[in-house]
């Protein structure tokens, strides 16, 4: 079985953890990590564009060798905390396209709600909801943290009781 | 003839500089704009030397101010700057926005917009990713920032420097009726930020709590000479010296005692090219100002200090800004609101400086150019960039010209 857990900078350890947890001690387990290049792109040329411009950007690492060596890094924090073997991938581009991409051929996505921490429709933010929507194998979805209770949840009027 | 000979002119030295063609830099291409419409008369000779002798001092406050900020960069302020919000953000992603905020709203205002563009985003960039947090609103606040929190001073922009030379008020008048409206902006952008980058600011539940480190420190001295400039440009109109002279100073100052390896590196932080550009631009408008473009304008801006007149201005250059960008649209709208100075010129800056955050490019004429060019090629999400734009430029052109109105009648 294999299996590709997407990690971000904020879910990553408990995405892991639970992927360490729930997943199968035989799978083949690889950890991705998605770098938004629109998000560099701005870093880079940042604003409207100043016409009659033409600076060159300052001396020292470029942002996207500090995009770069960031996701490295987390990458391999990540292969750390689980605890077993597993493969990194470093993507960079626009994010819900490259996790779909890079999930083409694997048999389960382990991935984390990326919305807000409630039973809620937002729970599941943009790029999760994509992703969720789109993905061709089957998908874990799990919590970033642990939920409130059924008690706390605010039920929409037709299921109210 | 003449009027269409100014008008093909100043379109020729626009598509040069949107277009970037390498074998005609805009440069060039405005030089020789600006020597066509002197040759054939639509600016007499003696124009173009009075329009060169208005424009040469803010050009060399321009050059001043960018020499002055890498002379910063160079003592190590922005790393240091970077060290700062990371620590006072306590890995916490809100306040490392927070943070952010404070720093290029400062930046922006004291160091000029370039500052925070060239210098400071890509140290945000590195800060934000070393915390294992999204990059995304702190970028996007920068970029931001650099408009929106460019209203306070005179030198907070290349707009406001030439707003300053034709409104006649002193630093200090500028700074304080230009606070209200800065303010008001900062404030616009930090609600709106918060709320459509929620997602990315969550905090992450199980982040360890960071070490406690030494609270780092800012290099004293690019700090106080900066400290010093701002109090000479504060003084200048009492002491009679052109605030000019206080950035030359700290710019000498900065390199001096942080000499840059070759004075190529001095040179091109000066950018050079784009002075040249700025002038002869500034000569190209006048030519097309005095052959009719003027009175256009002037037909389509109200004038006096009423609060429906100012909030015109402000989005009529708004809107020009973002057919043509911010300074061509203010070197054609300053000659005109300058009748109307300080409420007018200080309205246009609102809607020149604000303005360009609609569009992610600075102009429609940019936006549609490189929709052509590069079809295929753009990673920026344009339509997160004009989704903010559209939450917080009219709120921020409105409330801002409001914040105006007040200020002068108080000031």
């Amino acid at each position: 079985m294999r299996v590709l857990v997407w990690i971000t900078e904020s879910s990553w350890r408990s995405c892991v953890d639970q992927a360490a947890d729930l997943v199968p001690p035989d799978a083949e387990v690889t950890l991705l990590h998605v770098a938004a290049s629109e998000v560099e792109r701005l870093a880079r040329h940042p604003g409207p564009e100043r016409l009659g411009r033409h600076r060159p950007p300052p001396p020292g690492p470029s942002v996207r060798e500090i995009a770069e060596s960031e996701a490295l890094a987390l990458l391999s924090a990540a292969r750390e905390r689980l605890g077993r073997d597993a493969e990194t991938v470093a993507r960079r581009g626009r994010v819900e396209r490259e996790v779909l991409e890079a999930a083409d051929g694997f048999d389960l996505l382990v991935l984390a709600r990326d919305g807000k921490p409630r039973r809620e429709p937002k729970s599941i933010g943009h790029y999760a909801r994509f992703i969720v929507d789109h993905a061709g194998c089957p998908v874990l979805l799990v919590w970033a943290e642990r939920p409130p209770g059924l008690d706390d949840m605010h039920w929409p009027p037709h299921l109210r009781r | 003839m003449k009027e269409i000979i100014a008008l093909v002119a100043l379109a020729a030295s626009l598509t040069a500089a949107v277009a970037r063609w390498r074998r005609a830099p805009d440069w060039a291409v405005a030089t020789v704009a600006a020597a066509i419409v002197v040759a054939v008369g639509a600016l007499s000779l003696h124009g173009a030397r009075s329009a060169l002798g208005r424009l040469g001092p803010t050009v060399g406050f321009l050059a001043a101010l960018l020499v002055l900020a890498d002379g910063c960069r160079r003592a190590g302020l922005f790393d240091a700057l970077g060290a700062l919000m990371a620590f006072g953000s306590r890995a916490r992603p809100t306040r490392l926005l927070a943070m952010v905020f404070l720093v290029a709203a400062g930046t922006t205002a004291v160091l000029s917009l370039d500052a925070t563009i060239v210098l400071l985003t890509p140290i945000v960039f590195a800060t934000a990713a070393r915390l294992t947090t999204s990059p995304r609103p702190h970028v996007y606040a920068c970029s931001h920032l650099a408009n929106s929190a460019s209203l306070l001073l005179p030198v907070s922009n290349l707009t406001n420097l030439l707003a300053f030379a034709a409104c006649g008020v002193s630093f200090t008048r500028f700074a304080s009726l230009m606070a209200l409206p800065w303010l008001v902006a900062i404030a616009v952008e930090w609600v709106v930020l918060r709320r459509v980058f929620t997602d990315d600011l969550r905090q992450a539940a199980e982040a360890p709590s960071e070490p406690a480190q030494e609270r780092p420190r800012l290099p004293a001295l690019p700090l106080t000479v900066v400290g010093l400039t701002l109090v000479g440009f504060g003084v200048s109109s009492i002491v009679g010296i052109a605030p000019v002279w206080f950035a030359a100073a700290g710019a000498v100052a900065l390199t001096l005692y942080r000499p840059p390896s070759a004075v190529a590196e001095l040179v091109s932080a000066a950018e050079p090219t784009f002075l040249v550009f700025v002038l002869a631009l500034g000569v190209v408008v006048t030519a097309a100002g005095n052959n009719g473009l003027s009175d256009v304008v002037d037909s389509l801006l109200p004038h006096g200090q009423s609060l429906p007149a100012l909030l015109a201005v402000a989005v009529v250059s708004a809107v020009l800004a973002n057919l043509v960008n911010n300074l061509p649209a203010t070197l054609i709208i300053v000659a005109v609101v300058s009748a109307s100075a300080p409420g007018g010129v200080l309205a246009m800056l609102i809607g020149v400086n604000v303005g360009p955050n609609l569009t992610y490019v600075g102009s429609l004429a940019t936006l549609l150019w490189r929709r052509i060019v590069h079809a295929h090629d753009e990673d920026v999400d344009l339509a997160e960039f004009l989704k903010l734009g559209a939450l917080t430029v009219p709120v921020t052109l409105i409330a801002g010209t409001g914040a105006l109105w007040l200020a002068l009648q108080v000031f």
